[in-house]
């Protein structure tokens, strides 16, 4: 089912049921719907849970521009008017690497890299950058100054510091001139217990190109997997122990 | 270190006070500034907390509440911003050529009376969009409103029994 | 040590030349804040920044001139650190300019913040782990000691604890500079940056771009007022600046020798000394050539460097190489792409594995030369309302028993 076909009411009440396990729900009517229990509180994140995302770089490389086009629907980025490739923010992004020697090629998608030690989170002065207990590094926008040294440390070049005004940002995924932002790992996703929505867009594809999960969880998909096949992570000597890791790279 | 914020923004809010205040106390007069009057809550009847309590106190409740989602990852509490846009925004000719409902009106009412000035909305839209907050799961239709309020009534009082 | 019977008068200031000179940084400081206005208004889309080249033309200005504060409080440190005490008279217009040159500096830097509003937040949040917050704590330290020190130099009573003071601001100088070069020194993803040399170059960029600001406003400062300048005083200084521009080459000749021995560093040393187009310009012509070079020949040849003309060119000079040397480290290390997959070629709708082109707009100039401009008026203006400057730097007031060789 694609969003089109949900009319408003159907898309609210799945959120509804979505946002909480313990959400109690009346249904009145078809299509009126009545919550009658507060929904119930998740959270915090604990340091039990690590996500990560395992990527195929072998993978068609039409399926990473699915998962930048999901990204930029879900999180709102992504001007299409006045395009300025050098200024506009890219939360994900699509690189293609070839070795000079062999002519060997590859097209991987790089987001942030939710690193266990994140460089952005050292060097920022207030504090705005951070890394939740579960090793989702985010941008608190309150208190960012927008002095951009986070850019200036992250190996990945995956920050994006917004340079005009922002407009029709979603509920979920404030964004404001002047502050830095990247990939949340669709947080506000995960909490609600879905997969982020770059993973989403893949797999609705067809493609197992993305995994998404919990690496602690040793029953996992994404732990299964990189305890099968030995999986690399980019610029993996700086030490900085990322959390999404590749194949095929 | 962040009392130090906290403690500037209870000064601010003690002079708005005094200032609403004194307002009331001596009626307006010709000249004086117009007395806030936001506008009734779209949807729903009664606030997550007294009105009283929510005026002093809203921004302390949405400032720990902002920090405990976006740094712990604690979601679906009491307080949020987007259940405030979700009861509270309305269409004013001021936001969007009055073609959405956005909370802006609402708190400008009363921020500008009492001169504080706040950047919410540089980065939250602060436009309601179906799913916002908790009160989208009810039609936005103010009289199926009403009758579901009556219903919600009836089955609260069946609880009690 | 004989008494101090150095006399210290404010300056007349009531020419025209000093009231258009008023005038003419007034105007530069409003363009400045014109100039932040359309960026905050506009955003920094209006500026040359990108994603790739975070830090421009307003970060080269303001770290110049915060690293040349640190350098212009040598010379007070000279004469109450080491005991030289013909620099003595010049202790109290150091400090001043050395609080004068921080203040432009972090003027700069502030208003090009992508939310300078929240200056506030800046100063109430804190991450310990962060040599930025380290340096904003350095930096609001540095003028509570450098102006306590100010204060003990020219308030009689508390003249005999201007040593302990003094002794306390140039330890205090030292580890600021450190923070300011282990900014890019702890950047450890950067190629251009990420070593521990950063510490000490910065160090004695310090001293150099200083001394050399500090040369060129005493003389200008002396003639413009009608005091006596004596050659001793200024020849001291001279041989000091050849010093400092040497021990800048020093450091420059050891970082890249270091990092041309590093097989991985091959890439961004190549950028940076052979192919770099704007960069290795600057580096070899302005930097190396116009901003070392030409400066010590001028300073040690028989003839100019024994005009005040010459040594004032020759400060000049370095203070045109420094800012092109911060402008190779700042923005050239920016410009050579991170290397996310070492070895292969790389390309991406973020320019990966690009060269980062950079040009300045002409709002972050007058941003940064508003900085510059506030600098210079700080000092303009202290030293007509308090006595910093000595009535005469003659020789026979500096050392009697000195004759100029």
């Amino acid at each position: 089912m694609t969003d089109k076909s949900m009319n408003s009411v159907d898309k609210a009440r799945r959120n509804l049921l979505k946002g909480g396990a313990a959400a109690a729900v009346v249904t009145l009517a078809p299509g009126v719907t009545l919550q009658t229990v507060q929904a119930a509180v998740t959270g915090p994140a604990t340091s039990a849970k690590r996500w990560g995302m395992l990527v195929d770089a072998n993978a068609p490389e039409g399926v990473w521009d699915l998962a930048v086009e999901a990204c930029k629907a879900e999180q709102g980025w992504g001007k299409t008017e006045n395009v300025n490739q050098a200024t506009d923010p890219q939360w994900i992004r699509k690189v293609s690497i070839k070795d000079p020697k062999t002519g060997a090629k590859a097209t991987l998608p790089v987001m942030c890299q939710h690193c266990a030690k994140p460089p952005c989170v050292d060097v920022c002065p207030t504090g705005a950058s951070m890394k939740r207990a579960d090793g989702i590094v985010l941008v608190d926008k309150h208190i960012c100054i927008g002095c951009r040294f986070c850019m200036m440390a992250c190996p990945y070049s995956c920050r994006s510091f917004v340079h005009e005004d922002v407009r029709g940002q979603k509920p979920h995924m404030p964004r404001g001139k002047g502050t830095v932002e990247a990939c949340t790992m669709c947080v506000h996703r995960v909490d609600k217990g879905q997969k982020p929505a770059c993973v989403d867009a893949v797999n609705a594809a067809g493609s197992n190109a993305i995994i998404f999960g919990d690496l602690n969880d040793p029953n996992s998909d994404i732990a299964r997997a990189v305890s099968k096949f030995v999986t690399q992570r980019i610029r993996s000597d700086l030490g900085v122990e990322p959390g999404i890791h590749y194949r095929g790279i | 270190m962040r009392s130090a914020s906290r403690i500037l923004s209870l000064t601010v809010l003690g002079f708005a006070l005094l200032a609403i205040g004194l307002g009331i106390s001596s009626p307006a007069q010709a000249g004086d500034v117009p007395l806030p009057n936001p506008a009734k809550a779209f949807k729903g009847e009664q606030c997550v907390e007294p009105n009283d309590v929510m005026r002093r106190n809203h921004f302390e409740f949405l400032k720990h509440q902002r920090d405990e989602t976006l740094r712990e990852g604690i979601r679906g509490q009491k307080y949020s911003l987007n259940d405030c846009v979700d009861c509270h925004a309305v269409k004013s000719p001021d936001v969007a050529g009055g073609k959405v409902r956005t909370l802006k009106p609402f708190c400008k009412e009363c921020h500008d009376y009492a001169a504080v000035s706040i950047d919410c909305f540089a980065c939250h839209t602060g436009a309601a969009v179906p799913g916002i907050g908790k009160q989208s799961a009810l039609p936005s239709n103010h009289d199926v409103t009403n009758a579901i309020a009556a219903l919600e009534k009836h089955l609260g009082k069946g609880a009690d029994q | 040590m004989a008494a101090d019977t150095t006399v210290y008068k404010e300056i007349e200031g009531k020419g025209g030349d000093y009231f258009s000179l008023i005038g003419w940084l007034g105007v530069m400081i409003l363009a400045a804040l014109y100039a932040v206005y359309n960026m905050e208004h506009h955003g920094h889309v209006v500026t040359g920044m990108t994603n790739a080249v975070v830090w421009g033309t307003p970060h080269v200005l303001a770290i110049f001139l915060i690293v040349a504060a640190s350098g212009a409080l040598n010379v007070a440190s000279i004469s109450s650190v080491f005991g030289r005490t013909h620099y003595k008279p010049l202790s109290r217009i150091s400090a001043l300019t050395a609080v004068a040159l921080l203040a432009g500096g972090l003027m700069v830097l502030v208003l090009d913040l992508g939310r300078p509003d929240r200056l506030i937040v800046a100063m109430t949040y804190y991450n310990f782990k962060s040599i930025f917050a380290w340096n904003i704590i350095l930096y609001n330290g540095f003028f509570v000691i450098v102006l306590a020190y100010l204060w003990m130099m020219m308030e009689r009573r508390m003249n005999p604890h201007s040593k302990k003071i003094g002794m306390m601001a140039f330890l205090w100088r030292l580890i600021l500079t450190t923070g300011t070069g282990s900014i890019f020194g702890f950047l450890v993803a950067r190629p251009g940056y990420d070593a521990a040399i950063m510490a000490p170059l910065f160090i004695a960029m310090s001293f150099a771009f200083g001394l050399a600001f500090f040369i060129i406003m005493i003389s200008v400062s002396y003639k413009a007022s009608d005091r006596p300048l004596g050659d001793f005083i200024l020849f001291k200084m001279r041989n000091l600046l050849g010093v400092f521009i040497a021990a800048v080459l020093y450091f420059t000749a050891v970082q890249h020798l270091t990092n041309l021995y590093a097989a991985e560093h091959a890439g961004i040393e190549a950028f940076i000394l052979w192919d770099g187009g704007i960069y290795t310009f600057l580096f070899w012509v302005v930097q190396i050539g116009l901003g070392s070079l030409i400066p010590l020949a001028i300073l040690f040849n028989p003839a100019s460097g024994r005009s005040c003309q010459g040594i004032m060119t020759a400060a000049g000079l370095v203070i045109i190489g420094g800012i092109a040397q911060l402008y190779v480290i700042i923005i050239g290390g920016q410009a050579f792409p991170l290397q996310l997959f070492p070895g292969m070629e790389v390309s991406s709708s973020f320019f990966d594995g690009a060269v980062h082109s950079y040009a300045p707009s002409h709002w972050e100039v007058m941003l940064g030369l508003g900085g510059i401009a506030a600098a210079i008026l700080i000092i303009v203006i202290a030293v007509k309302y308090l006595p910093l400057l000595p009535t005469s730097l003659s020789d026979a007031k500096i050392d009697p028993h000195h004759k100029v060789k």
